[in-house]
């Protein structure tokens, strides 16, 4: 009834091609947008803000990131959390080097950084696929954690190991460092991942985007169809890994402030491809439903029992996460491969005829 | 000059100066290499007989060493503990066949491998409930393993093997021996390999499925336990382990998926190339190299020899 | 190097200008010789057929040409140029484009990106510009989404083009098949079993669409067919292969007369 395509007639294929041809879809993101630019700051108190909403931005951008390389063009990658790492330390030296230039700059430059490292360990995807290739991105993720751990220069030969973040202003406010406000760290990070998302939607929906899609879905056909491998292959990685890197310098200059080196563990990087996988493997919406999942998951976990009156241990919500997040994979992959965002759609399908019972 | 003399000069005349200690490194490594053979072992069983990579095999071996510890703990005998761990791992074994695995007949690897990550957390999740997230110490003794230790005078010096290593390298050949035997000669073998090439079609000849799998995974659970008795005898066990089954992925690269004799041989190479590479070469980098050696060498391996030492080549038509 | 053409028969009418010239090609996976010592050749703007039982070397034939395989022996020419060895890549390029026996359709995309996939070597536009979308790259989508559209028009798949292949009956999806590899505007359309598994209806149309392909936009087709009845309505001549090897050349009524033929793989009609 309130959901349908009636009466929407599209009179160009650039109408057809929009990113959300229904028009209810472009209200609904409107109305999104509007909460987010200018109700959850208004209203969001600063732990909402610092707790749910930074972090939920920040691992959706990492999303984002890991599901160009795996859901579009179906190299899987096991290193997210090292090429994060790369773009924070990056950004690190970055601003050490140049501390008058605007940390916002910086932080885009560092992802050109976290491009590199990826192309290069991108480089055996030539030859091989699948679970080999997994592998080598294995061997990025230990071999980066643990530059990051010896090599003093990234971090400034720092006692502790770890970096601190310092202050950094823009139009005049600290956004980053332990004066900003988190009111301004949300906005400064939302509107980033806001641009790249929508960057990120224009390509996928290009040739280049098209041509990862082919890659993934039967490369020898693709060959067949002009697209060299290797350019599709290495773009991926590149892009990617500069969206993993531009996340992970929004990590520790815009949330958290100072980085230890188990931030970017191979921990971080199953729990980005967690969302991934729930949120829909080739969605790009499917990469914020992921992330929001994954961040409220604990929350309900630690919610239930003590609105049943019973205690549960901080350590135990985190096995029970485990255990959900485990059956959950499992659940979608027998059920629904394409996770969350599928099921979104398919919802969106039935809403078309409600409340009309006919089948589509 | 310097440096390369450091790299390629150096290291070798360390190694003659003593020999003892030469040797002793290459003990250390070999016996972590059967360790890691062993979990290799593991991937490799429920590849080659099904297709599937199973990344839970891991945390299988934490698991399953964990089970033990606790059921002894809570009163019964070792032997009793043995049997009870095994059964647990046979029930294990035959839910995640009928829970997971039937579901997801002639999926696409990819797909069958996130389902396996996704049991690793489950697996992980009510291992850690269950039985804490303390390490424990294993039940050495009691299993009848030998401890204690012999020193070998040699080379003006001393080599020392402890006893828990010999058996965990005897155990572990023997184990090799009897499933290599296992997969060429008998009628389950042959119905193992022709499940890991085509399932549907090992359906179509009547094979069933549900048996075979169920027959590996549990198989797999056996070897799960002895490596976590053997790891855990050497140091304890705890859920840490379970990043250094990651390595097992390396030696799989380097002696290929699918065959027994190569986890072996991989296992040894990784375990020896990366506790020598860390003395030897270890103090030029700073130390810690072990944690990215073998997936580094892996990586240099795929370049070259994609199928591993002894693997299958794989050429795709169209 | 001169071309041997060992044809038999020649009646070509005036499609008298040599596309592609097969010289001595053999081709062996490790020690199975596929294909032997063939050649052959393909006129401008015909129809040639390769037929043969099933192991013959046929599609291995059509893999050399596209540059998947690269032949032992012997060489392609192509346009006038010789070559041994080609990325299928270059093949795509140079305008040689083709379907699969077993579909390869991108079974994750809708029919529509799929025929648009085709399109790819003739897309130009930059990332910088694909990142923003409005503008060039946007410019650049609509010129080509005409000309897929015309396809999906000419080919009748209008109806279910923003589908999913993977969900598409085994007909359709040979038909979008056929719509991505026109896509690419080949000069040569290399046509793996285009008819496997479609009854007499579907035939009719496919055949259809294969004889305007070749008349109004006159592409040169080469087509790998089992039914008979198709090869003579449709082709202009013939080859068969038996075991790896050609036993025979011509027009289809030349070749389905011919002994050798009729022993291989024809029989006699009742």
């Amino acid at each position: 009834m309130f959901y349908r395509e009636a009466g929407q007639f599209k009179t160009s294929y650039s109408a057809d091609q929009a990113l959300l041809p229904i028009k209810q879809d472009r209200i609904g993101l409107a109305l999104i947008l509007i909460t987010a630019f200018v109700f959850i700051p208004l209203f969001g108190g600063n732990f909402f803000l610092g707790t749910i909403m930074i972090p939920f931005l920040v691992f959706s951008l990492s999303a984002v990131g890991l599901n160009i390389l795996t859901g579009f063009a179906g190299q899987l990658s096991l290193g997210t959390g090292a090429f994060m790492g790369v773009g924070a330390y990056g950004c690190y030296k970055l601003t050490t080097l140049f501390p008058d230039v605007n940390i916002i700059i910086l932080i885009f430059a560092s992802g050109f950084f976290s491009a590199a490292i990826g192309v290069l360990f991108g480089l055996p995807s030539l030859r091989i696929k699948g679970l080999y290739l997994a592998i080598t991105t294995l061997a990025a993720q230990f071999f980066l954690e643990w530059c990051f751990n010896r090599v003093g220069w990234l971090y400034n030969y720092n006692d502790s190991g770890a970096i601190e973040v310092p202050t950094r202003l823009l139009f005049g406010m600290a956004v980053t460092g332990p004066e900003a406000l988190p009111a301004v760290r949300y906005l400064v990070i939302l509107t980033i991942v806001a641009i790249m998302t929508l960057i990120a939607a224009n390509v996928l929906r290009g040739r280049v985007g098209r041509s990862w899609m082919m890659i993934r879905d039967m490369d020898i056909a693709a060959e067949l169809m002009g697209i060299r491998p290797m350019f599709a292959k290495l773009s991926a990685f590149a892009f990617s890994s500069y969206y993993c890197g531009v996340a992970g310098a929004l990590m520790i200059f815009c949330w958290l402030g100072s980085a230890e080196v188990e931030v970017f563990d191979i921990n971080r990087s199953f729990l980005i491809l967690f969302m991934v996988i729930i949120g829909g493997m080739g969605s790009l919406s499917g990469c914020f439903m992921g992330a929001a999942f994954i961040q409220i998951l604990p929350i309900v976990i630690r919610w239930v029992p003590s609105a049943l009156g019973l205690d549960v241990l901080a350590a135990t919500v985190e096995h029970i996460s485990s255990i959900v997040i485990g059956c959950l994979i499992i659940f979608f992959l027998i059920v629904e491969p394409h996770g969350l965002a599928r099921l979104w759609q398919i919802g969106k399908e039935k809403l078309r005829n409600w409340p009309y019972p006919y089948a589509n | 000059m310097e440096f390369l003399n450091s790299i390629f000069v150096a290291p070798f005349i360390d190694m003659g100066a003593a020999p003892d200690f030469l040797l002793q490194v290459i003990w250390e490594g070999f016996v972590s290499g059967v360790l890691y053979a062993l979990i290799a072992l593991g991937f490799v069983l429920i590849y080659k007989a099904s297709g599937v990579f199973n990344f839970a095999q891991g945390i299988m071996v934490v698991f399953s060493a964990l089970a033990l510890v606790s059921i002894h703990k809570a009163g019964a005998p070792a032997w009793l503990a043995v049997i009870l761990t095994l059964a647990i791992m046979a029930l294990l074994a035959v839910a995640i066949e009928r829970v997971v695995l039937r579901k997801l007949v002639n999926q696409h690897d990819a797909i069958l491998l996130m389902a396996t990550i996704g049991l690793t957390l489950v697996i992980k999740g009510v291992g850690e409930i269950v039985f804490g997230g303390e390490p424990q110490s294993m039940i050495t003794e009691e299993l009848g393993i030998p401890t204690g230790s012999t020193d070998w005078e040699v080379f003006d010096g001393i080599v020392i093997f402890q006893h828990i290593d010999i058996a965990a390298a005897a155990i572990a050949l023997i184990m090799v021996a009897g499933l290599g035997v296992f997969f060429s000669v008998t009628r389950i073998g042959r119905a193992l390999r022709a499940v890991a090439d085509d399932h549907q079609a090992a359906l179509s000849v009547g094979i069933s499925l549900n048996q075979i799998w169920a027959i590996v995974w549990f198989a797999s659970g056996v070897v799960a336990l002895v490596t976590g008795i053997m790891w855990g005898a050497r140091s304890d066990v705890s859920f840490a382990l379970e990043i250094i089954a990651l390595k097992a992925l390396a030696v799989l690269i380097l002696g290929g998926f699918t065959s027994i004799p190569g986890a072996i041989v991989g296992g040894l190479i990784v375990g020896i190339g990366e506790k020598m590479f860390e003395v030897y070469w270890g103090p030029l980098f700073g130390g810690g190299v072990e944690a990215w050696f073998a997936y580094v060498l892996a990586l240099i391996f795929l370049l070259f020899r994609p199928q591993g030492l002894f693997g299958e080549r794989i050429i795709e038509r169209v | 190097m001169p071309s041997t053409s060992s044809t038999s028969d020649q009646s070509v009418g005036d499609h008298a200008t040599l596309l592609l010239d097969t010289n001595n090609v053999s081709l062996s996976f490790g020690g199975v010789k596929a294909i032997t010592d063939i050649s052959f050749n393909i006129y401008k703007g015909e129809i040639r057929a390769l037929i043969g039982p099933n192991g013959a070397g046929k599609t291995s034939m059509l893999n050399v040409i596209n540059g998947f395989y690269h032949p032992q022996e012997g060489t392609i020419t192509y346009k006038g140029k010789v070559r041994r060895r080609m990325k299928p890549y270059q093949a795509a390029s140079s305008g040689i484009a083709r379907t699969f026996q077993n579909v390869a359709l991108f079974k994750g995309m809708s029919t529509l990106d799929n025929v648009m996939s085709g399109r790819s070597l003739k897309m130009h536009k930059g990332l910088f510009w694909q990142m923003l979308h409005i503008g060039p790259a946007r410019a650049e989508e609509i010129i080509h989404r005409k000309k897929v559209e015309e396809i999906i028009d000419f080919l009748e798949i209008a109806h279910i083009r923003k589908q999913a292949v993977g969900k598409l009956p085994y007909g359709l999806q040979k038909r979008v098949e056929l719509g991505r590899a026109m896509a690419m505007e080949p000069e040569l359309l290399l046509l793996d079993e285009p008819m496997a598994g479609m009854n007499l209806e579907e035939k009719e149309d496919m055949s259809r669409f294969i004889i305007d392909l070749n008349k109004e936009f006159g592409t040169t087709i080469a087509l790998i067919e089992h039914d008979m009845g198709v090869v003579m309505d449709l082709a202009d001549r013939v080859v068969v292969l038996d075991y790896g090897k050609k036993i025979a050349d011509g027009t289809p009524a030349a070749v389905q007369a011919d002994q050798a033929v009729i022993d291989a793989y024809l029989g006699v009609a009742p």
